[in-house]
């Protein structure tokens, strides 16, 4: 469905795409990871036509998006980082002039069915005669998903697409993609890597306008897993607690970090890196007769799986919480 | 192209901007008709049509300032540019949409024209002229200003240089009577809108004439296309 060769792209003198080639097959849900500013939205903008590469070629459905731009174009639906609307339009008289733009259900009877089964999947069904601007920002996404599956498109390119909306919309979000990627190839783009897991058959990770990894969100789960860090929550003298983890050979640092819980204190732990750490750690509680209430273990932070999988991390970052990975 | 003309003309009736210009160009033309028609009890529409030519000059950038410029400002470029449309069909859709709510703003022109018919006899060689001299310099102008709109994110900023080029065409003529040099007096003439309209306004349809004008729109209208496929490549 996709092909990506040799893809470059300068904005002045600075290179945000530096030789991107990938192919996506049909009816692949692929996301692509990065973190802000790693080129996950120019590749995009470069896979619909709205921007151009300054060399390599995109080739959607067989199509060139360069020389063939129109045909190949027909092939794809859209949802934008920032999805903008007209103001003045109701929902319904939006997705008709898509229908319109995209060329496609001309026939009044076959449009109307047409947008009535997409708005129905999308959850917009007694908002079509509202104005967008009346809507709240999660309908307005949907109005964006929406517009993008006129036409049934083979191809869908959702750029953040969960970005900007409460909990129990992005759930819906994530079932919406999953359900269409039955049916179409979809490209979505994060930051988040919990979110790309949870719906993507594929991961991309782009680093600085690289690829850093291609792989499944199980495969990338393998690389990102740290057995050396942990938090640990234990019952007992904070004391006598890290003289325990202390103990262990294979223990570099240990930190209490806060009391959660009456008399347990949860513990930051961390090992020499490539090492497990956690049979030693239960061993060393269990004979102290320190009860261990629960253990989490610490994911590296995103920016730690760009230096893990490009094989510069030094192991050497201090121990962050990551908001990006809950 | 024709979604986008059909949303571009939509938007203009679903803002008050598309009712107030038809109604300042009508209230022109009535005001101009009573002054050199009625008081002047004539039927001669040659005063008409000639203030009609000022009043095309700077209404049309009111017209034409948020063509592009809004989609740039509230990124609804993005749906268009990525739509199976091609960049010149999407500006050619908006010059049309502007183009249609110009025709009807001067059919009042046409009106009074009806009228001098229902009461005396209207020389409709001359008033026919006259509508495509305003037709042409509609055409033209409105491409001027579509390129100028294609050039900056604010409606304000493309409505003021609208202006000024409404200004610098008129201000041509005035350059016509000063400058010394030959070669620029021709060339001044040669560009002067209110010459070329002048034509019309006397009842000669000047094939050079007809040509210049819609050269100049075709030309702009092609800049715009140019200047979003720019765009694409930054």
């Amino acid at each position: 469905m996709v092909d990506v060769e040799h893809l470059t792209k300068y904005y002045g003198d600075k290179k945000v795409l530096d030789d991107i080639s990938f192919s996506i097959a049909d009816r692949q849900v692929v996301g692509l990871l990065g973190l802000n500013g790693a080129g996950k939205s120019t590749i995009m903008n470069i896979l619909t036509g709205y921007l151009a590469a300054t060399s390599g070629t995109v080739r959607i459905a067989g199509y060139d998006i360069l020389s063939d731009a129109t045909n190949a174009k027909k092939h794809i639906g859209y949802l934008p980082e920032l999805f903008s609307f007209y103001p003045e339009m109701r929902v319904n008289d939006f997705l008709s002039f898509i229908c319109d733009l995209k060329g496609v259900m001309r026939d009044h009877k076959e449009r109307e069915t047409h947008l009535s089964d997409i708005c129905e999947r999308v959850g917009l069904a007694d908002e079509r005669r509202r104005m967008i601007r009346n809507l709240s920002k999660g309908y307005r996404q949907r109005v964006g998903f929406a517009q993008a599956l006129i036409g049934n498109p083979a191809l869908l390119i959702l750029d953040e697409p969960t970005a900007s909306l409460d909990p129990s919309q992005v759930v819906d979000m994530r079932e919406l993609i999953r359900e269409t990627g039955k049916k179409s190839a979809v490209i979505v783009s994060s930051h988040i890597l919990h979110e790309i897991q949870l719906m993507c058959d594929r991961v991309i990770l782009i680093h600085e306008g690289k690829i850093a990894a291609d792989d499944t969100p199980e495969g990338l789960s393998r690389k990102m897993m740290s057995t050396h860090r942990m938090v640990a929550r234990i019952k007992g003298a904070k004391d006598d607690v890290l003289n325990a983890l202390q103990s262990v050979p294979s223990v570099q640092h240990v930190e209490a970090v806060v009391e959660n819980e009456p008399g347990a204190f949860d513990y930051r732990i961390e090992g020499v890196a490539g090492t497990d750490i956690r049979e030693d750690v239960f061993h060393a509680l269990a004979y102290a007769d320190l009860p261990l209430l629960q253990t989490t273990r610490r994911e590296q932070a995103l920016e730690d799986v760009f230096l893990h999988v490009t094989g510069t991390d030094q192991d050497a970052q201090p121990i962050q919480e990551s908001e990006e990975l809950r | 192209m024709i979604a986008v003309f059909k949303r571009e003309f939509h938007a203009y009736f679903h803002s008050p901007l598309g009712y107030v210009f038809i109604a300042v160009m009508y209230f022109f033309t009535a005001y101009y008709f009573f002054m050199g028609n009625l008081v002047q009890n004539t039927t001669d529409m040659s005063f008409l049509f000639n203030q009609l030519f000022t009043v095309v000059l700077f209404l049309v950038p009111i017209l034409t300032m948020r063509l592009m410029s809004e989609d740039q400002r509230a990124g609804t470029n993005q749906i268009l540019f990525t739509s199976p449309v091609s960049r010149l069909g999407i500006v050619c859709g908006k010059y049309f949409a502007a183009f249609a709510v110009y025709l009807m703003s001067i059919s009042g022109a046409l009106i009074m024209a009806l009228i001098v018919e229902f009461f005396s006899k209207t020389d409709w060689p001359v008033v026919i002229g006259h509508l495509i001299g305003l037709i042409l310099l509609g055409a033209s102008l409105i491409a001027i200003c579509l390129f100028l709109s294609g050039l900056t994110e604010s409606q304000v900023i493309a409505a003021v240089s609208g202006f000024a080029a409404s200004l610098s065409l008129v201000l041509i003529d005035a350059l016509v009577s000063v400058v010394s040099g030959k070669t620029f007096k021709t060339l001044f003439m040669y560009m002067s809108f209110n010459n070329r309209y002048h034509g019309f306004t006397i009842g000669i349809i000047d094939f050079s004439n007809v040509v210049f004008f819609l050269s100049i729109a075709a030309l702009f209208v092609l800049l715009t296309g140019a200047g979003l496929e720019k765009r694409r490549w930054s």
